[in-house]
This record gives C-alpha cells, structure tokens and sequence, in this order.
C-alpha cells in the first residue's frame, strides 16, 4: 500500500533547509550587486520645489542618482491601476519616483544606487530637497469633510462610491418592531511580514533578457508589469519569487515603484542591483490597511430576525488606489457572515487621504465587516435580553438553504453565492469546546472574588479560492522523480508539503519523489498569485488534476506493456500493477521512459525507449493526439468561489484596577472542506489568531494630524510577541465543496478575521457596557469605564449576565 | 574620501574567519554579506524582532545591534553551525520540523539560537518557561504556539539523546 498523505499531518518538506540558514530570501540573493536607497518624503503633502544632488556627486562609491526627470518611456507613467471597477470613478496611483507632488510621508522621490547600501545612504543623505508643505489631509472626518484634496482632480477625496441592495432595507427597517443604530470604529494596522520586500534584477545585454528576482506574492504579475514598463517581449523577461519572509497581503501590490526602478537600473547600468527593504520603510511606504468608520441601522422582530440591516461606511484608502477598491468591496459582501437578513443595504465611500495607501492585509476587510455584523448581533441580543447565541442562531443560513444566493456580487465580479457549510453545527462545537453553558456560573464565581470576566463569540464566512484561474504541471522523469509546478508563490503556506501530499496521492508514488516548485516563471508561467485564501483551492485543484492525466497516460501505456485493460490496473508505490497481482507490474519510471521514444541512450534505462528497441512499427512512435513525455499540464478555472467558515470564542478577564485585559481561554472552530494537512491548517489558523489579536489589542498605525507616522518601528508598533498570545484550542469540520475536485475551500486569512469583534464582544460581557471601537488599549477601556460611570455610555441591558 | 578599513578575526561556527571592514560596518552585514552566511536575517535592524540573534561566546546577541569590529578575536556561533557534526539537523532544528514551529522561515534562525541558548541553561523548561524565553522574537506566521511546542520538543531530544548541546556550539 502507498502510505496515505492527504489528510494527514505530514510534515514540512520546506523544513529541513529553512531551519539550517539555507533558505534563500531576497537579500541573501546577489552578493556583489549594486545597491539602491531611496529618499523618500518626510511630508504628507508637498510640492517637490527643487532637488538638488550636487553635494552628493563624487561620493565614495556613488554609481548614480535619479529623480523623475531621468525616468523614460513607460517607467515615467503613473503605476498601473491594478483593479479597474466601474465605481472606482477617482481612481489615482503614483509615478515610481515622484512627480512634482508628493502625497504621504514615504513617498519614493530620489533613487540612488551605490556599490553597497551604506553608500547609497550616505549619499541619499547629501541631497537637498525644497518642499512647499501642504496642508494635508489626515483621517476619514478630514477626507470626508472636503476643504482639503488629496489629489486636486478629485473632489470632495471620493475615490469610490457604491451601493448595492437586496430588498427595501430602509423600509423593511421602518416597519419592523424594533430598531437598533450603531456607530463601530477600527483602526489601522497592517502585514508587517518579518521580512520586507527586495528586488534584484541582472540585464543579460548579449541576450537582451531581464532577471528578476522579488519579494512578492505575484512573480508572473511582477513579470508581466515590469516587460510593459521596460518595453520588453514578455519572453526575455524571467521572474523569481526566492523564499519570501511573509506576505500577508502586502506583496500581493505590484509592480512596486522599487520593482520596476530596479530592473530599470540595472538595464542602465548594464550590472546587477538590488534593494532590500529596511524596516522603516516598509511602515511608511509599502501599504496598510483596516481603518474604516461604520453605521448600521438595524430593525429586527422579537425573535432577533433581522428584516432589514442598512450599513453605510467609509473607507480610507490612503494616497493612492493602485489595489483599486477591493477590500470595502470584500466588507461589504462579507459582512453578512453566516446570516440572511431579509433585506440590506449597503453603502460605502473609499476617500483619499494623505497616507500610506491602503491594500489588503490577511483578512481584507473581512475583519470591520465582521466586527460591523458582530457587534450588531450582540447589541440586538443585549436589546432583546436573549441569549448571543441564540440571535445568531435565528439569523443563520440553514445547511438546507445551501446554495444560498445573497443576491449580492463578490469582490470577482461573480455573484455571492455560498456553496456550503454547516453553521449550527459549527456553533454547538463551538459550544461544547469554549463550555458556553457553564460560563454564568463561572462568571458569577469570579465575581464573587473581585475579578471581571467575559465571554465573546464571533463567527464569518470567507469567500476564498477566487478565480480567474491557476494551472499545475506534474511531470514524471525517467528517474522516478516527481516534478511539480504552479505559477502562484509561496510565503509560508507549505506549498511544498500540500502541493506535494496531493500529488503522492493521485499519482500514487512516494511522497519523497515529488518535488514542487512555486513562483517562478521559468517553470510555469500562467498564474494570478497568492492571496484571498486560494492556493490550495486554486493550485492544490490544477495540480490534481495535471496528476490525474499524468495516471491516466501512464495506465495506457502500461496498459500496452502489460497486455491489459488500463482499468484492471492500479498504481501503488510507484509501481503499476494489475489491480491485487503485484506479480504484473511495471515501474512507474519505465513508463516515463517509454513515453518518450529516443534516437539516443545516454544510461541504462533510456535504452529501452531507443529506435531499435522499441516494437511496433505500423504506427508513428508519437501516436496521434498524443505528447512525448509523462507529463502533463492543467488549469483550474471555477465558476466562483468557494465559502469557508469558522466561528471563535474566547473569554477575557479585565483588571477591575489597571483595565488589563487577559485571554484566558481562545477555541476556533473551523471548516475549510476536506483538509490536506491539519498540521499545516492548524498553524494557519494560529497565526491568524494571533494577528487578530494583534489587531484587537495592540497593533494601530499612529499618524498625527501633520500626517507623520510616529510608530514606525517594532519599537512602537505593537505586535504580538509570545506572551500576548494565548493558547488557541481548533476544532474542524469538514463540509466539502461542491465547486471543485478536491473539496477544500482555503484556510489562509480565516484566523484573523473575527479577532476585532470576539474580543469586544468579550470585554462587553465582562465590563457591561457597549465596545465600539478597536484596538482597545488597557488606558482606552480605563477611560469608557469613566464615560460609562458618568453615564456618557449607557449599562448593556445585560439580562444575560445577571445570575 | 574612503573609509577606513579595520581587521577583524572572528571564530565562526569553528572555522577562523577574517575580513577587512568599515568601523560603521554591522556585525549581521559582516556575516551575511562578506562571509556569505545568510542564515541570519535582518528583521527590523533596532534589535527588536531577534531575526538577527546569533550566539556570541555562547551567549544570544542581536548581530544587528553589533559592530563587526566589535566582535575581533571571539566566537560565533550562527544557524548554520548548529547542525549535528554528521550533517544531520540539530535538536532545536528537528524540534521546529517535529512541531510545525515554522511557516515562513524568516524569523527561525533567531528563534534556533535563541532556544538553543536557553536550553544549555536551562534543559527542562516548564511551558511558562518556554514562553518567555522566547518572547523577546517577533514572528508573524504562527502565533507562537508551535514554537513552544518545539522548545519542548528540543528539550525532549536533547534528553532522549542525553547530548547537553547540538554540534558546535557545545562541542
């Protein structure tokens, strides 16, 4: 029997090199390249006067220095605006270096490139820039309040407006019995992956071929940009993502201004460049995301129904929107989560303001709209003095009702269709696992010693997998390896394990013949990236499917060898043999032979594919319709994507003194379909976990009203380290999908997302009165204590926690 | 005008290793970019993620907090010499494949030489214990749990295999 792989907890095939210091991320790439440093802009908002590098010229090791003015032909256009949408009326990107008019603190204006990058810095340092300083717009209230523009041409700083609508939710609001309206707030964080990014390009002059090499979550997106911009056939361009320190989202941004300048500049200068992103300025010029400012009017029966949900918010999207209008597009579909109000209306305006730009970070937007539903569920609850779990229970899409058509279209264009899921069992595991009933009573046990305690539920539904497409190539060599590829990258996710367990187990081979390459466009150039949860939908698909006519072409020719039906054989090991008679069998290796019929042996086992060995010669060595090789190439391209879901629970406790607040027990349950590792699931959902706590408790981007970043360091920005994470208990369940061969829907963003809302909701039950915004820091839970004593907050009606 | 140069000698994973460096030159620059051992990365370059953690006779120290000069005649110790002598993977490195304590990688080289000094002090380290020796590296992939679950699981190792270090470092 071949040892069964998918499904089961195999561990890392990536491991062994990373752990020994032979992985190979951007910056240990390229020894001996020229370096780039850049000046970036210490305003908000300004127009660039005058630059002058004199001082700087002669500089020790200084190769050159360039400003806009030196850029040519497609560089010196604006960056390409990623994702058009007919609402996307405003619709601005920057130049890779800046044009006149800088437009948040970090904004790229003088690349200098040195023989390494300390003396790139010093000369960065020598150039003199004369700003005039504009008055900059910090904020959603400044962007919304429109004295001040962003970009000129764009009035009132309205990149985007959108409404979309199911039923008369107004309406329906009006007449239902009861009505709630909340104003909910988060704030700005971002993916901070541990290492930033980098770009490292070689210009071949004899060949007239670019190299690159970047950092990102796209290498046939970096590929294909930087062949526009420099004019190049797309053929002479080749781009790499190495092993990539995190993305999160971040890279998934392309091209970056860095990763079209630097191929640029090493084509110049005929030599190899590189730039590696330092840490500050990855917080002020690469991307973040989250800030968005919600109000939901609500009308619901007495049961809890909700008949109409009405939610209007603002989106700040930062400088530029080169991302386009993705992430509020994702709130405001995502944000009905498990539930099907009879009727919503939803409205949202992105704005511009005067900072870094705003694309998505793991979760993309998933988390305000969550925490927007969430704490709706909540305060009807609390309205109505039943149980939380209750009102969820009443709103959820039945598994019966599946598939449920919200009548809405998703951020792929396609409409939001919810193929599968099993919510009130995801909800009495959750239950069981935090011990919901039980928790009064430890809660009034608590109490009764002095210590405030809290219990919270979340619960989401994530789209994931979305098209267009992705393509695998299994390809069997006459040595038995396995090789695979697929175009999207890897940043972690395992890629190398997953990819690989699927294989071994479709092809049935060992799992250590099967070797996965990912990201590089030299060995599969077709691919969208890694983002929205969808490798392993995507990829994970393509790839078994590539597998299953790689088995198929190999039971035909063995087929022939063996004298037998195909149908009566099965492959195991490796081997292929008559279905129950290993006696009959043949190597897989020997069918990779035969499939490639030879005029020249150069070992042993190629002899038998040679012209005077091989048989039968009535017919073409190739026969018609069929390719040279055991190999094969496929595409997966679904309908629309496939709906993950997941519900936390948690319980907090709060310092009744210093508004400490603690974690003390986390439980995630989680359906992501059929799992190909649950080790690797599990640690997906670990990291998520603690990024949603992270965003809950710690992390925010603190920007002044001059639009200055003044955290912009791991000094001040507050991620989580080890002990601000607690101890996350997961349960599965496994509801496959419909909408593709292997079942699975993704797994990458799900932790993150309900981080924000559980814990308010947590902090609400423990404190007893309304959470409206995150983060919540220890000193902001101490102030509402004071508002709430003063009776600026109202008391939660808190029937549920009176014991 | 160029910049001085300065000689320095260091012990590095047991070979003796030299380079011509600027005073300013960092010693995570000098062991990365001049004597090519990339194992050690570069998180934020203010000595708070701990990508950078080498061990400096035998102590953990963030190389990026560190001029090269700095360091003449001592020892160092990076990932890549806390291999078994055989080759095989050393017993904090086993530990992280063991436990799923990596996703991306970035940030395991500090993690590896951090743990590893921990556990020569300490070898059978309660879970708090392991928390907080740990607590002082910033990952973004995996929420720290299987990272401690590898500390213990290198301790566990270094005990069934009654061996008080992992190749060099204790060698």
């Amino acid at each position: 029997m071949t040892t069964r792989t998918f499904g089961e907890p195999v561990l890392r095939r990536e491991d062994p090199r990373l752990v020994v210091g032979k992985g190979r991320y951007l910056d240990d790439l390229g020894h001996g390249s020229y370096e780039a440093a850049f000046l970036r802009s210490p305003h908000a908002s300004a127009r660039i006067v005058d630059i002058d590098v004199s001082a700087a010229i002669g500089m020790p090791g200084l190769i050159g220095i360039y400003t806009y003015d030196d850029l040519d032909g497609r560089v010196a256009e604006p960056l390409p605006l990623l994702i058009p949408h007919p609402n996307l009326t405003g619709g601005r990107t920057g130049y890779p270096l800046a044009k006149e008019f800088v437009r948040h603190v970090g904004e790229s204006i003088v690349m200098v490139v040195a023989e390494n990058r300390y003396l790139a810095e010093d000369a960065v340092g020598m150039i003199e820039v004369l700003y005039e300083p504009l008055p900059p717009v910090v904020g959603i209230a400044a962007a919304l309040a429109g004295d001040r523009l962003v970009h000129a041409d764009v009035p009132e700083n309205i990149a985007a407006h959108m409404v979309q609508e199911v039923g008369d939710a107004r309406a329906a609001i009006a007449s239902s019995k009861n009505q709630l309206s909340l104003d909910l707030h988060i704030e700005r964080s971002a993916s901070t992956p541990l290492e930033g990014k980098g770009v490292y390009a070689i210009w071949d002059s004899d060949s007239g071929e670019m190299r690159l090499w970047s950092s990102t979550q796209t290498s046939t997106g970096v590929r294909a940009a930087v062949a526009a911009k420099l004019d190049l056939p797309l053929q002479k361009v080749e781009c790499t993502a190495p092993d990539v320190g995190g993305g999160f989202g971040v890279k998934i941004v392309h091209p970056w201004p860095e990763e079209i300048l630097i191929p640029w500049a090493a084509r110049l200068l005929n030599h190899p460049v590189k730039w590696t992103e330092d840490r500050r300025e990855h917080f002020i010029s690469s991307a973040h995301e989250r800030t968005q400012l919600h109000h939901v009017e609500v009308g619901f029966d007495d049961s809890g129904r909700i008949l109409g949900l009405d939610v209007s918010f603002s989106h700040d999207n930062g400088a530029y929107t080169n991302y386009g209008i993705i992430v509020p597009i994702i709130t405001s579909t995502q944000l009905l989560g498990p539930y099907k109000p009879v009727t919503y209306r939803v409205e949202f305006k992105s704005l511009y303001t005067n900072t870094v730009l705003v694309t998505p970070y793991r979760g993309a937007g998933r988390p305000q709209g969550v925490f927007a539903m969430e704490r709706t569920m909540d305060a009807i609850a609390d309205f109505l003095g039943i149980t939380r779990d209750k009102v969820r229970s009443t709103n959820f899409i039945r598994p019966e009702d599946m598939p449920y058509d919200h009548q809405l279209i998703f951020q792929d264009g396609r409409p939001l269709i919810y193929d599968s899921g099993d919510y009130p069992a995801s909800l009495e595991m959750l239950k069981q696992m935090i011990d919901w009933d039980g928790f009064k009573e430890f809660q009034h046990e608590a109490r009764k010693s002095g210590r405030q305690v809290g219990i919270g539920i979340a619960c989401y539904v994530e789209g994931t997998g979305v098209g267009p497409y992705e393509g695998g190539f299994v390809q069997v060599e006459t040595s038995g390896r396995v090789n695979v590829s697929t175009g999207l990258t890897s940043q972690g996710q395992g890629h190398q394990t997953a990819f690989a367990q699927i294989v071994a187990e479709e092809l049935g081979v060992p799992i250590e013949d099967v070797f996965v390459t990912t990201g590089d466009t030299r060995r599969f150039a077709y691919a969208v990236g890694t983002f929205a949860s969808r490798a392993a939908v995507m990829s994970g698909n393509a790839i078994a499917l590539a597998a299953r006519n790689v088995r198929s072409k190999a039971l035909r020719i063995a087929g022939d060898a063996l004298e037998c039906d195909p149908r009566d054989l099965e492959i195991i090991d490796g081997s292929i043999q008559v279905k129950g008679d290993p006696t009959h069998s043949i190597q897989l290796k020997t069918i990779a032979v035969l499939s490639n019929p030879l005029r020249y042996a150069f070992d042993e086992s190629t002899k038998a594919a040679t012209q005077f060995a091989t048989g039968d010669t009535s017919k073409p060595p190739i026969p018609d319709g069929e390719e040279p090789g055991l190999e094969s190439r496929d595409y997966f391209s679904p309908m629309q994507s496939t709906f993950a879901s997941g519900m936390h629970a948690a319980i907090v406790e709060t310092d009744p003194d210093t508004a400490e607040i603690k974690i003390l027990k986390y439980v995630v349950v989680h359906d992501c379909g059929r799992l190909i590792n649950p080790m690797i699931v599990e640690g997906q959902i670990h990291g998520g976990v603690a990024q949603g706590v992270g965003g809950a408790l710690y992390e925010r981007m603190e920007y002044d009203e001059g639009g200055q970043l003044l955290n912009a360091s791991f000094m001040d920005f507050l991620m989580p380290y080890a002990t601000e994470v607690p101890f996350i208990e997961t349960g599965h369940l496994e509801t496959l999908s419909p909408l593709n061969p292997l079942g699975i829907k993704g797994a990458g963003e799900a932790g993150v997302i309900p981080g924000s809302a559980l814990i308010a909701s947590a902090i609400e039950d423990a404190e007893g009165f309304q959470i409206r915004k995150m983060p919540i820091s220890p000193s902001e839970l101490w102030q509402l204590r004071i508002d709430h004593q003063s009776g600026l907050i109202p008391s939660l009606k808190a029937k549920e926690i009176q014991v | 005008m160029s910049e001085s140069l300065f000689e320095v000698q260091v012990m590095v994973n047991g070979l003796l290793r030299s380079g011509q460096v600027p005073a300013r030159r960092l010693l995570s620059d000098f062991l990365r970019h001049d004597l090519e051992l990339t194992g050690t990365h570069v998180g934020c370059e203010h000595g708070v993620c701990g990508a950078c953690t080498i061990l400096l006779n035998g102590k953990a120290v963030r190389s990026c907090l560190l001029f090269a000069v700095s360091v003449d005649g001592q020892e160092i110790v990076t990932v890549e010499g806390l291999v078994n002598q055989d080759g095989s993977l050393g017993s904090v490195q086993q530990a992280f494949q063991d436990s799923h304590g990596l996703q991306c990688g970035f940030c395991t080289p500090g993690f590896i030489t951090t743990i590893s000094a921990f556990l020569d002090e300490n070898p059978d380290p309660t879970v708090d214990e392991a928390r907080e020796a740990i607590a002082g590296n910033l990952c973004r992939c995996t929420g720290y749990q299987n990272i401690i679950k590898s500390v213990m699981r290198a301790a566990e190792i270094r005990r069934a295999t009654d061996f008080s270090g992992s190749g060099i470092v204790t060698a």
